[in-house]
């Protein structure tokens, strides 16, 4: 899918995208809403098609060639999962319902292990699934939740970070990428700064997997949890990393079927990772069509998706910047896919009506970040977000429709 | 500016044919709803859409019920304008008969009043529905 050039070809890409090829209110659809879900590839669509088809059943338990087939399929996923990011073994990969619930494994897990003056923390940019989820266990623990200020740009203040780590700090939680602001955060070394103090580390990888190579093992860390719905795959399934010897006695999180070795009615014992973490019929069809969006990921010249990528961001930054009235949210030095703004004098809410009345789809509001939103001190932000299919005149698009919106509120 | 009653906004709406006098004509209303009293925005008095906030106050005046809405939000002000055409100077029993679903769709503006729309219009209108039923 790559010119030899090492160009991404936008129109062939496009084209494996069924639901870009609409209009809404009479005008192309320009969807610009992908830091809160991506659209699906038609090989993804097929995936679970096929699944449903050919051999649905349950996995693990059958005796019976549909079984066997499902959990061949349902494995193998997590076998491309293993690779996309560079797990040590596909032990290491949790089926989840998405990110949300990854991090909840690991933060009721803590909870039970954090005692009252131990240290959380955490950074000013987190999305709430990644700061009430902390937040509630060090109410349940008696922990104290620290947080990493950012700068007025929205870049992490790293010194201050590193002076909130302590010997007291038993875990650190962050975002790979944010979703409000598009900042990319140095995870390793930050990681390393951690891990010197003894802390145990998560990455927030929820926006982080969708903009290339992701690797676990270089970045260091001891958790990394995202969404298949943001990597061109379906909604209600994920996955959660974490380092095998971390991960083999970490506190169940369900229990029920598939998760045990030995059952009486006094006490029963945890099978092996990974299934002692995923209690119940998982999301096969889900984890399939996720196996298959990685595929389809991994078959683009990543090269190219990053280059491709940065030239949207560098383009709308460019328009932003020239535009009058038009103030950008987050700037930070390192950034990708995002572009927050406000319109001067105007609610983010009017501006996101006006444009969708044009076809283009954006996110207003406070992107689940509210501590963030009041830091920086707005009522929340426009925000567009870009994926591999989006174009240049996509993003040309985006700015003509805010001209408009722009003097119809005037 | 003298906001216009209901009839007169379905009959001013029916007028423009192009989405984009219609919304300026929303724009145009919800930016002359006076402004409410910073100090009346009380947490009490706030309905929270997930994109916008609005505020709601509103008294007895001699058996009809006097509402003052305000939205940081100034085309959620302007779909506030249209309910408050419905709405404000009315008895209780006037307000609990009016067919709100109906208007908005005459209006040709029914999706703005969907319950999945975060905008706080449903809302708005279920509290001041709940307020006549108490005053009834
Ligand atoms: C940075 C970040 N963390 C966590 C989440 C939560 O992801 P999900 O709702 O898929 O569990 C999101 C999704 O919006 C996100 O952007």
């Amino acid at each position: 899918m790559t010119s030899p050039s090492g160009i991404l070809n936008s129109e062939q890409i496009r084209a494996q995208f069924p639901i870009l090829h609409q209009q809404i209110e009479g005008k192309p659809l320009v969807y610009l809403d992908n830091a809160a879900t991506t659209q699906k590839p038609e090989a993804v669509i097929q995936a679970i098609t096929d699944f449903y088809t050919q051999c649905n059943a349950n996995v693990h338990r059958g005796a019976h060639h549909l079984s066997d087939e499902a959990t061949r399929r349902f494995e193998k996923a997590r076998d491309t999962v293993a690779d996309f990011i560079h797990a040590g073994s596909r032990k290491e990969v949790i089926w989840t319902s998405g990110t949300t619930e990854g991090i909840n494994i690991v933060a009721s897990g803590m909870a039970q292990r954090l005692q009252s003056g131990d240290e959380v923390l955490v950074t000013e940019m987190e999305h709430h699934a990644n700061l009430v989820t902390w937040q509630q266990a060090c109410v349940r623990s008696g922990a104290i939740l620290k947080i990493a200020p950012i700068h007025d740009n929205g870049a992490l203040n790293t010194e201050a970070f590193a002076s909130l780590l302590s010997q007291n700090t038993k875990f650190v939680a962050l975002p790979h990428i944010s979703n409000a602001l598009g900042t990319i955060n140095p995870v390793k070394e930050l990681t390393a700064l951690a891990r010197e103090k003894g802390a145990l580390v998560l990455i927030d990888g929820a926006q982080g997997v969708a903009h290339g190579n992701v690797n676990v093992t270089d970045i260091g860390c001891d958790f990394y949890a995202f969404s298949g719905h943001k990597l061109f795959g379906p909604t209600g399934i994920g996955v959660l990393w974490g380092k095998e010897k971390v991960l083999q006695d970490w506190p169940v999180w369900q229990t029920g079927g598939e998760m045990i070795a030995k059952v009486t009615y006094e006490c029963s014992t945890w099978g092996e990772l990974p299934n002692r973490l995923e209690a119940g019929t998982p999301n096969i069809a889900g984890a399939i069509g996720l196996g298959a969006a990685i595929d389809w990921f991994m078959s683009l010249d990543l090269s190219a998706v990053q280059a491709h990528e940065q030239a949207l961001m560098a383009s709308a930054l460019e328009q932003a910047e020239a535009f009058e009235g038009l103030k950008i949210i987050g700037n930070a030095p390192n950034k990708i896919g995002v572009l927050s703004f406000n319109l001067q004098g105007s609610h983010p809410a009017d501006v996101g009506f006006i444009l969708d009345r044009q076809g283009i789809a954006i996110r207003t509001g406070d992107h689940c970040a509210q501590p963030l939103m009041r830091r920086l001190d707005v009522p929340g932000t426009a925000r567009a977000s870009f994926s591999v299919y989006n174009t240049l005149e996509e993003v040309d698009a985006l700015f003509v429709a805010l001209k408009k919106a722009q003097s119809m509120l005037a | 500016m003298k906001l216009p009653n209901s009839e007169e906004i379905v009959e001013d709406l029916a007028f423009f044919d192009d989405w984009e006098q219609r919304y300026q004509y929303i724009i145009d209303l919800g930016k002359s709803i006076p402004p409410m009293d910073e100090n009346l925005k009380t947490d009490d008095r706030l309905v929270r859409g997930c994109q916008s906030s609005v505020w709601l106050v509103s008294h007895d005046q001699n058996g009809t019920l006097q509402f003052q809405v305000d939205s940081d939000a100034v085309i959620v002000n302007g779909l506030l304008a249209l309910v408050m055409a419905a709405y404000n100077d009315r008895t209780p029993a006037q307000i609990l008969d009016f067919d709100i679903d109906d208007y908005f769709k005459q209006l040709d503006l029914e999706r703005h009043i969907t319950p999945t729309r975060g905008n706080g219009l449903r809302a708005i209108v279920a509290r001041i529905r709940a307020i006549a039923k108490a005053k009834k």
